[in-house]
Parts: structure tokens; sequence; C-alpha cells
């Protein structure tokens, strides 16, 4: 419990210095697991409020499943809810079909792209943890990206103690990353300690196969386990040796590198 | 190694230092591999590219996430960025092999509770060995095992590890680091990894893998007396909450606080959670917390809370050591954003005492500028009080960063509090604020019922340059306004309350500043604008409007000047007036600010729901 509530000061400091920094501010939110832990601790945060809209950035093939959890927890919690879409691209027939890189690109990374500059966000704030994947594990907490919304990992400024990236040229924003001291199975000890509801598609249903990471149904699949409760996850996450998004297509390959390269979650 | 059977859960964040190729990448994939806390498969299918590509195995192939750092092309995706070993959870900060790497290792290990630092047996002690070993020590890593690597070159003899050790013993000496471990290795052959090497009888020590176990999570810093950096202040619903991470002790319900610098003191009401049940009564060191107040009392971003038997020191200024690594040189007089905690001020560097060199701890006097990737001793000076504390009592409170432009581009820790000429008046200050007799009325209460909150409008200038008038002109505009307002005329102080000074008192600004000042505190504590003038004090209005500042902080003073001429305003100054005054027009940009500044928040008439200026 000890380290769970260590790595909670955390984020909800992190959240802290966002609000106060970006006055325009949004956090993604693709109702994961881990994005719905930190819309938790904004929760936590900020004493029940979640004082910043949260954006979807919806690729239209996502699960059923998922649109439905996130509509009824928005009223549920009162949330400010933007939803994003690259109308064009997909009025162009975009599909996983034409390259799953080619896909993310334009669905998501361009869609979030789309929405920053719309909305003008100066911050975002994302679930990403640096122990999903290689690139992850470089990021900082403020995270610059520039003009056209990309990242240069090579030549990162400094971040210091609990002084972070707060200030940027005009067009610029800065992405927050709350959760990257977080591990999979920090996730999910938070879900249980603090009784958050969650998505069921995490679960098996009795088929014998749940999601392990959830993404675009045509592109994510589920992994063979029979967790039936965040104990059972708990424990299997606990002797699994496969990477937690082995079930996600656009990973294979140098896939993610050029994503987050050109400005991916 | 068998330590699969069940993944801990526990964290420790750590960092791998040391010199470019004494082998980083290596042990951290030894410490991996020998772990078994690498994927299905990873290692075998690195080998396999290797044999594929007729290259001898590395550990270090494991874990290049990015291709440029690859000429060969091999990526392979670590997807963890930590092993398990003994119930502990080891969380690599930041994966070896990046380009700017000092940048980057500065970044880690601010962030880490412990590193390892890496020399090779066979190099020896170079440069880079030395400057993580003092930059370790300047960032607050006080747990670091030395690891002495690639033993099986030199034969694994002990001659050889006695020396380095010597060596980098007497280093870290100079500036009292102490390593808890200074352990023999091979990370490719994996000796006093996780196993015991049988080549090295003559070490007795523990492994890499036991020193990690060694290391302890989290210092006592809740023994310490209470640090509490204001981080915002929130009113979303019925509650005002004070929000902050206690840096240092503890915080209780029922605790009386004094905020520094501002000085202003209310009691602990509660303490707020979200989805905690019952509420705390208790925060320490470590935890972002959030309180009310029995009294509504105005503090902001900035300020630290403590216990009044422990403050923490306040000055305009302070010694520091810093490492810079700007694009651009820090330069001296260079204006700087300085961040203590969650205080941000404009600052400069008044002095640049000597750049250290971290090879061999000399010291090199007389420079202008601090170059990237140097350590320097300076003397920084703030726009405005700040609290801070030595970085020797209190870790969070005593280190600081400089921003440049967008980013920040250095880093220190205070070593002395340098006085300044505001000290005496601020001490007073403090001391008349600690024993003020309140009466059941509020500074917020007075806001509400009069419309506005008290401020100071103060004109400086020469002689002839029409502050009167203005001062005047104010004066009758927000009365006309509904507001309450005065005119403090100096002058009227002249032949009474400073009827008994010398006339060499009155030559010096001084003691009229000082009794001004304070006059002046009392008449805003009844919730008033004063508008005034630095006429008493002829040219010496720079010194006074400063001592002003000082005893009345932390209303605030809305400072205009005046001349007939351009010329170089006070510090801080909001409105100059320079030539031909337009006095319509002077006193609407003046009763603009008044506005931007939150003294004038509220419309007349329309009473309970007043604005807070946070």
């Amino acid at each position: 419990m000890q380290h769970l509530r260590q790595l909670e000061d955390q984020s909800v400091y992190i959240l802290r210095e966002a609000y106060k920094h970006f006055d325009n501010l949004a956090m993604l939110w693709s109702m994961g697991k881990d994005s719905t832990v930190l819309l938790w601790l904004a929760r936590k945060a900020f004493f029940g409020h979640v004082p910043f809209p949260l954006l979807h950035v919806d690729t239209s093939f996502k699960i059923p499943a998922m649109i439905e959890y996130r509509d009824r927890v928005a009223r549920e919690w009162g949330l400010k809810l933007v939803v994003g879409q690259n109308k064009e691209a997909l009025a162009a027939g975009m599909n996983p079909a034409m390259g799953r890189v080619n896909c993310c690109t334009a669905l998501k990374t361009n869609g979030l792209k789309q929405l920053i500059e719309q909305k003008g966000y100066t911050g975002i704030i994302l679930g990403v943890r640096a122990d999903e994947e290689g690139t992850r594990a470089k990021e900082r907490y403020f995270s610059p990206r520039d003009k056209h919304g990309d990242w240069d990992f090579r030549d990162q400024p400094p971040e210091l103690w609990d002084q972070f990236k707060t200030t940027f040229p005009p067009g610029t924003h800065i992405r927050i990353h709350p959760l990257l001291d977080w591990t999979e199975i920090n996730i999910w000890e938070y879900i249980m300690a603090e009784n958050i509801p969650f998505i069921d598609l995490y679960l098996d249903k009795g088929d014998g196969t749940r999601y392990r990471s959830l993404g675009c149904a045509p592109c994510t699949t589920p992994i063979k386990s029979t967790a039936k409760s965040v104990d059972d996850i708990i424990n299997e996450l606990r002797h699994t040796t496969t990477a937690e998004r082995s079930g996600r297509a656009q990973d294979e390959g140098r896939g993610m590198e050029l994503l987050r390269k050109d400005g991916y979650m | 190694m068998d330590n699969l059977t069940q993944k801990p859960s526990d964290n420790l964040n750590i960092v791998i230092v040391g010199h470019v190729d004494h082998g980083k990448s290596t042990l951290l994939g030894r410490l991996y591999a020998d772990t078994g806390s690498l994927p299905d498969g990873k290692l075998e299918k690195v080998q396999a590219i290797c044999r594929q590509q007729g290259k001898e195995f590395e550990y270090a192939f494991l874990f290049d996430a990015f291709l440029e750092e690859q000429e060969q092309g091999i990526t392979i995706d670590t997807a963890r960025t930590f092993f398990g070993w003994k119930g502990r959870q080891y969380i690599i900060i930041d994966a070896p092999g990046h380009k700017e790497f000092l940048k980057n290792m500065i970044s880690g290990a601010a962030r880490a509770e412990g590193a390892l630092l890496l020399i090779d047996a066979l190099e020896g002690v170079k440069e880079q060995s030395k400057k993580h070993g003092y930059l370790l020590s300047l960032l607050g890593v006080r747990q670091f095992a030395v690891v002495v690597n690639k033993m099986d070159l030199v034969g694994y003899r002990q001659d050889v590890f006695d020396g380095i050790e010597k060596e980098y013993r007497e280093f870290l000496g100079q500036f009292k680091a102490v390593p808890q471990q200074i352990i023999p290795v091979s990370a490719k052959l994996g000796d006093n990894i996780a196993n015991r090497s049988e080549q090295m009888p003559w070490y007795k020590g523990p492994t890499v893998l036991d020193a990690l176990s060694s290391f302890k999570k989290e210092p006592g810093r809740s023994e310490q007396p209470l640090r509490m950096p204001v981080q915002d202040v929130y009113k979303f619903d019925a509650r005002r909450i004070i929000a902050g991470r206690v840096t240092a002790g503890r915080v209780k319900v029922g605790d009386s606080l004094v905020f520094s610098p501002s000085n202003k003191r209310a009691t602990v009401k509660s303490i707020e959670a979200f989805n905690v049940e019952p509420l705390p009564v208790e925060g320490h060191a470590g935890q972002s917390v959030g309180i009310t107040l029995d009294e509504q009392i105005f503090v902001e971003r900035g300020e630290v809370a403590s216990h009044q038997e422990a403050l923490p020191l306040v000055s305009t200024a302070f010694r520091a050591n810093v490492f810079w690594l700007g694009r651009k040189p820090l330069e001296r007089g260079r204006r700087y954003q300085l961040r203590v905690a969650t205080k941000e001020v404009d600052c400069e560097v008044a002095a640049i005492h000597r750049i250290i060199d971290t090879m061999d701890l000399s010291q090199q006097q007389g420079s202008n500028v601090v170059n990237r990737n140097q350590v320097a001793e300076l003397t920084i000076r703030a726009k405005a009080p700040v609290a801070f504390d030595l970085s020797a009592s209190f870790e969070a409170t005593g280190r600081f960063v400089l921003v440049d432009e967008y980013d920040i581009a250095g880093g220190g820790i205070v070593t002395e509090l340098v006085h300044d000429d505001q000290e005496f008046l601020r001490e007073e200050a403090r001391q008349r604020d600690f024993a003020w007799v309140k009466g059941e009325v509020g500074v917020e209460d007075r806001a509400q019922q009069y419309g506005h909150r008290a401020a100071i409008v103060l004109v400086t200038g020469g002689r002839h340059t029409g502050k009167s008038f203005l001062a005047k002109k104010i004066e009758a505009r927000l009365v006309a306004d509904g507001r309450h307002a005065y005119l403090l005329d100096g002058g009227n102080l002249l032949r009474g309350l400073d009827a008994d000074l010398s006339e060499g008192e009155r030559g010096q600004a001084a003691e009229m500043a000082r009794r001004y000042g304070e006059v002046a505190r009392l008449l805003v504590d009844t919730g008033l604008i004063v508008v005034s003038t630095t006429n008493p004090f002829g040219m010496a209005y720079v010194e006074a409007a400063q001592a002003i500042r000082t005893l009345v902080h932390p209303v605030p003073v809305i400072a205009i000047h005046m001349s007939k001429v351009p010329e170089e305003a006070p510090p801080n100054t909001d409105i100059v007036l320079s030539g031909p005054t337009d006095f319509d027009e002077a006193t609407r940009r003046i009763l603009e600010e008044l506005k931007r500044r939150g003294v004038l928040a509220q419309a007349i008439g329309a009473k309970p729901t007043f604005q807070y200026s946070i």
C-alpha cells in the first residue's frame, strides 16, 4: 500500500502543477485502465472535481462497449467530454487494411493533433507509463512537442526534482505524463485499493479470454486468460513474462518509435 | 536464478551512471537476465540476431529502444524498464545510451532513490566518474554503490581494485560523500552481480543485487520540522483548500501555521481528501495534501507553511552551488526565473564566485560566465523575498532550478543565506506580525464589507514631478467610486510622529521610512487603500520605497514612477510616467492596475461574492 500512496502523491503533485500552469489544459481519456486511473487521480488532486475537459480521439473502430462506458461515466462523474475525430481521413476510407501505422497516424495521431489545434490546448495530460514500451521509458513528466506536434526525444530539456517544464513558445504544447512511474501491476493494485469502476473487457467472462490492453477492435486481440476479477489479474501479472502490449498490432517492428516521434500518445 | 515466482510491488527508483563505455548497458542487461526479468524468448532472440550478423552477443544489445542508437538496426523493444529482486521492483529511471547524456543523467538522478556508479577497472577513475559522483552528491542522492567493472580484463587482481577504491574514496571524501559499498564485478561474465564471484575470493562484501537490497526507501523526513510549500489554492466548492506537498515534517489538524514570507498565521481546520473515509487528521512528508484553515487569510503559491518554532529563512539573496545545463552559458547580471519549491520569481546572478572543476575540485575564479555542464558557486539575487532553507538541513526547500527563456537550464543547492539590506526591517515585520493582536474581524471580512482589498498606491520620483497632485487625484477618484481610500502624506508625519528625530536622522531616509512604513502598515490593516508619495525622502526615494514595501509585505504595492525626462525607475515599478502627464489618463491606468491586481475585484453594492485574485 505504501508504494501505491507514494505513486499517488507524485501523480497528484504533477496534476496540480499542470492545472496551475496551463490555462488551456485537457486530459486524454481512452477509457482504458491507465487513463481511467489518471482520471481518478485528477478527482483526488482536485477533491472530487475534474477542472478540465476529457478528450477522446474516436477512431470509429473502438470496441462499442468502450463508448457506452465512456458516456455513462462522463454522466455519473459530471465530466466535460470532448470527442474528436479525423472525419476527412475516415471519409477518404482510412482503415487498418491501409497499413496499421498509417491508420494509427491518420486516425489517432492526426486526430489528436487536429483537436489540439482546433481547441488551442497548450497542455495535454496523458496516461502513458514508462514500462509500457521502450520509447515511453525515455519520456519526461512534462514533455514538449513542437509546432507540428512532434517529439524531439534526442534533445529533451532537463527535468529536476519536482520542477517541470511549464513554459513554452507560442504554438507549441506540452504533454504531461503523471503515470510515468507506474507499472501495469500498480495500476491494477490501485484500481483494487480505490475500488475504481473499470470497463469489464479486461475480465474473462467465461470464454477464457480477456483484453490486457485496449485499443481499436481490429488491431487489439484478447489474450488467453481466465482472470475474472482484479485479484485474478494481479495474480496473473505477477507470473507473466509476456509484454503487456503484445496484443497491440501497431507495436510490431519499429511501429511505436515511428508513431511516437510524430506525436502519437 | 529463479526469482520469477512472484513479481513484487515495492518499488525503488535507481539510476546507473559512470563514464561512457564503462559498461552501464552491459550491467543493466546482466541485472535483467540474472534476475529472470526479461520477457520470454527476448535473450534468445537477441542472441540469434547477433549470430545472424556474425557478431558477439552483448547484454547491452537488450536495451536499444531507438534505432538511431544502433547502426546495425537491431531494435529490441524491452517493454519494461524494471527488474525484480527479492520482493522489490527496481525501476531504471533513465536507460543509458543518450547522446545528451549529462542532461539525461541529471534528470534521471534527480528522481532516483539510489544509484550505481560504474568505473572501468582497466581504465580507472575517469573524468565522468568524478563528475557523476560529485553530481550525485549535489543532487541529493545519498544512497549509492560504486561498481568496479571489467575485473576480468585486469585478471581479477585485488591490487587494481584497491587502487581504484582508494583513489575514488579520497575524491568522494572531499565533499563528504560515502558510498554504501565498492564492489568488484565483471558485468559481462556475471561476477558479483547476482552470484558471488569465484574469481575474487579476496572480496568479502555484498554482490550488486545484495547492495541494492540494502538501499532504503524514503529517509525519515517526517521527523524534521514542518515544511509545506503552497502549490495552489482551490475554491471548487464551499471549501477553500490550500493544496501542497508536505516536503518535511508533519501537518496536523489544530496546528498553528505560519506562512513565509508573508508571515500570515492560521490554524489547520481540516485535512481534505477525496474517497478517504474518515478524513485524515495528519499529513506527513511526501504527501500531497489539501488543508482548510480556521480563518480566511490570503496566502498564495510560493509561500512555505511551517510551525512558528522552526521557520524557514527569508531573504532576496543566497549563495549556492549550481550546475548549468543551458544551451547558452549562464551570465552574471542576466535575468532568469528562479524556482524554489513552488515559488517562481525573477532573479539574477549577482556574483560568480568560482567555477568548480569536477575533475579535481580545483577552483577557477574571475569568470563572468558558467558554461554548459560546469558547476559553479554563485550568489543569486531574487526580485522579491523568498522562503527557503539551507540544503544541508532541508532537501526540497534547499534546492532550486533556474529557467532560461523556456527551459530549465540549471539546478542548485542553497549553501548560505546572504544578508540583504532589508534584513532588519523584515525581521521587525516578522516579529511585529507574530505578536499582532487581532480582533474578531478578519481581512476577508473587511474586504467583503468594503468591496475591495487593502493596498498601497505609492508614487515615487524626484522633486516637482507632480506626485502630490496625482496622489490627491487618485484618492478623490477612489472615494468618488465608493472605495475606502486615504492620502497618507509623509509631510504630515514630520511635525508629529517624527518630531523627536534629530536633524541628522531627518537627513537620512532610514528611520523616517521605517516609521512611515509602520504607519502605512497600520492603515492597510484597517482595510484602506492608502495613497502616498515619497515626498519627504527627497532623492532617497528608491531606498524609502523598498523599506515601505518590506514593512507592508504582503499587501500589494502599486508603484508609479514620475519624472520630467525618461530615467530609470526603482525596481518593481508598475507604471512609469515621464514627461508631461495627462493626469486623467494616469488615474485611469492606475485604476486598471488595481483591478488587475485583484484589489478592486468587485463591483460596488454586490457584496458577498468576493473574487480571490489567486
